[in-house]
């Protein structure tokens, strides 16, 4: 009965989530009215690209993109599942399995609904619009714009690699609430939080008319305006450091103030029940973070290796100072910390990846190991939140750090790649001040962002369906009494 | 009839097995057990969290033996399971009743 019911709010809640798409839904008929009485600006639109010198993808790029997307997704399953998976309990290894492999699958199926569309089109600076519903109009033959002018890859490879940044976002928040949320409620708050905050963060920080919108000054200021939001604002993220990292782990810090602390903290040892599940999964993030961040490049050029390198070394960097850090504070050089290191290396990376130098990456690398460190120690406490496997301390502390550095070491001067100027055809000045207050328009943007959207998301699924398992289940184990099933049998 | 029960720290399971195969034990039951003596337990470190692992890993070899031979068997399982650091484990001595073989119906040291 009480399974009927929460079945019943799960198709409810999903359904509720129509409404939020009702004002864009006004919107979309009239666009498309519009389309059909003036078909002439749109077909110059639309067509002045494929009709000048017929732009036809580069089938390197096209193999590296959607070699990428690939990687992207073995970081979600198994990698992130086993990262994760390793850290709980054993009565909770196949609900965080089952998170993560379902969350990904739904974000899969939502993104070539709408999400695509919604995040991908122009339409204000905050969402896009739904004139690419159900993937509407892309085909084969489609093209997407990358960074380079007059180069073009194939719109459904950046579809999928796109998509997959989606599945693998939703799929990092639900570490911070591990081991007690309800199972119909994780899928509930993700249609929302997906919805209204991953695809317009994607939109404000990603969705820009192309490089080769950019012709001269004009037309270059004309096209500029119709970027998102934190594109306007000159906030670099070359691989999804705010869109991803940050978006997921206020998500997450909301999250597990909101759900409460898992029954018995302190009391109760709750030690990871396989380190050696999570060095797989910290492994696959690892290798799948090349297509990742080398991918974002969305061309197999020296800026991708120079993203693959910076992934390389910063994360190596990150592991050492996690671990020597560690074993002078603590006293023993551990693999989790290591583990953890790495990955708060690979998230700090993220935005920097492709703008910063090698020397640059060492030092966020170094950076991050350290200050996650404090993350999941110092701050943690000072949060007061059970954050079980330390979403904010790695991910989102790592995404603010590496933001900031970001808009640092991407100065020329300190061997970064500065910023591109499509008018101009040169890399232009800059200022590192100034770039580092775009930086921060970033972090601030999505951490309220995230925050609201957040709060208002867990609220709901709290009053419709309920945000925990009750206190006999969790102490049973959610693998049996939320699926039915035990990872182990001894 | 007398029934052996040790508890030691696992990883000298093997030199007990043969130091007891050495003086003619016919079979042994081993089992890995979890428990505290002087020993304690020790805290691991993940993350910051620290825990209290009360309860260590152990093996508990269990044999039922013919009364004669006890004072053998206490001297090779105190010889072969000792490292001399806290924590080598302890050795139970009962008296046994009875011991039937299932096969054959055998009793008493018959069975053993």
């Amino acid at each position: 009965m009480k399974r009927l019911f929460a079945l019943l709010a799960l198709v409810g809640a999903v359904g509720f989530g129509a409404p939020a798409w009702a004002e864009e839904k006004v919107a979309a008929p009239e666009a498309a009215v519009a389309q059909v009485a003036t078909p002439a600006p749109v077909a110059v639109e639309e067509a002045a690209p494929a009709a000048a010198p017929a732009l036809v993808p580069n089938k390197g790029d096209n193999a590296w993109v959607m070699m990428s997307a690939a990687l992207v997704i073995l970081m979600s399953i198994p990698g992130l599942a086993l990262f994760y998976g390793g850290l709980v309990r054993t009565k909770n290894m196949l609900s965080v399995l089952m998170q993560v492999f379902v969350v990904f699958s739904l974000i899969t199926v939502l993104w070539v609904v709408y999400g695509y569309s919604a995040a991908f089109t122009e339409g204000n600076a905050f969402f896009g619009t739904l004139d690419k519903l159900f993937l509407k109009g892309v085909t084969p033959e489609s093209v997407g714009a990358t960074f380079s002018k007059g180069v073009v890859i194939s719109e459904l490879a950046f579809v999928i690699f796109q998509g997959a940044f989606a599945a693998i976002t939703c799929g990092l928040i639900v570490g911070a609430f591990a081991e007690r949320a309800k199972f119909a409620a994780i899928l509930v708050f993700m249609v929302i939080w997906f919805t209204l905050s991953y695809i317009p963060m994607a939109h404000m920080v990603w969705y820009w008319a192309g490089p080769d919108a950019y012709i001269d000054a004009a037309a270059g200021e004309l096209a500029g305006k119709t970027a998102g939001f934190l594109f306007q604002k000159g906030a670099l993220d070359f691989a999804g450091g705010t869109v991803v990292h940050i978006n997921a782990a206020v998500a997450g810090l909301v999250g597990a103030y909101m759900i409460g602390k898992r029954t018995g903290l302190g009391n109760v040892a709750m030690a990871p029940h396989s380190l050696t599940f999570t060095m797989i999964g910290a492994s696959l993030l690892w290798f799948g973070w090349f297509g990742f961040n080398a991918g974002s490049a969305l061309e197999a050029s020296g800026g991708a290796a120079l993203a693959m390198v910076n992934t390389w070394v910063a994360t190596a960097c990150a592991a050492l100072s996690w671990m020597f850090a560690e074993w002078i504070l603590k006293g023993k050089p551990s693999m989790l910390g290591a583990a953890s290191g790495a990955v708060a290396g690979l998230v700090a990376i993220t935005p920097a990846a492709g703008f910063v130098g090698v020397m640059g990456g060492i030092i966020i690398g170094l950076l991050a190991g350290v200050i996650c460190l404090w993350g999941v120690n110092g701050l943690k406490k000072m949060l007061g939140a059970d954050d079980s496997l330390d979403v904010f301390g790695i991910h989102g502390l790592g995404g603010i750090l590496g933001a900031i550095l970001t808009g640092v070491f991407a100065d020329p001067a300190l061997g970064g790649t500065g910023v591109y100027d499509y008018v101009a055809n040169a890399v232009g000045p800059f200022d590192m001040t100034a770039q580092v207050i775009s930086q921060l328009w970033g972090v601030g943007t999505v951490i309220v962002w995230s925050g609201v959207v957040s709060i208002v998301a867990f609220k709901l699924v709290d009053i419709v369906i309920g945000l925990r398992v009750p206190e006999e289940e969790e102490r049973e184990g959610l693998d049996l009494t939320s699926h039915g099933e035990s990872a182990y049998h001894h | 009839m007398k029934f052996v029960t040790a508890i030691i720290k696992p990883f000298k399971l093997d030199e007990v097995r043969e130091a007891l195969s050495a003086i003619g034990v016919q079979g042994i039951t081993v089992t890995e057990v979890k428990g505290f003596g002087r020993q304690k337990g020790h805290t691991e470190l993940y993350r910051g969290a620290e825990y209290v692992v009360d309860f260590l890993p152990k093996v508990k070899i269990e044999a039922a033996v013919r009364a004669d031979q006890i004072d053998q068997i206490i001297e090779a399982i105190e010889k072969s399971a000792s490292t001399g650091k806290i924590g080598d484990g302890k050795v139970f001595v009962f008296d046994l009743e009875q011991v039937v073989r299932i096969r054959t119906g055998e009793t008493g040291t018959d069975a053993l």
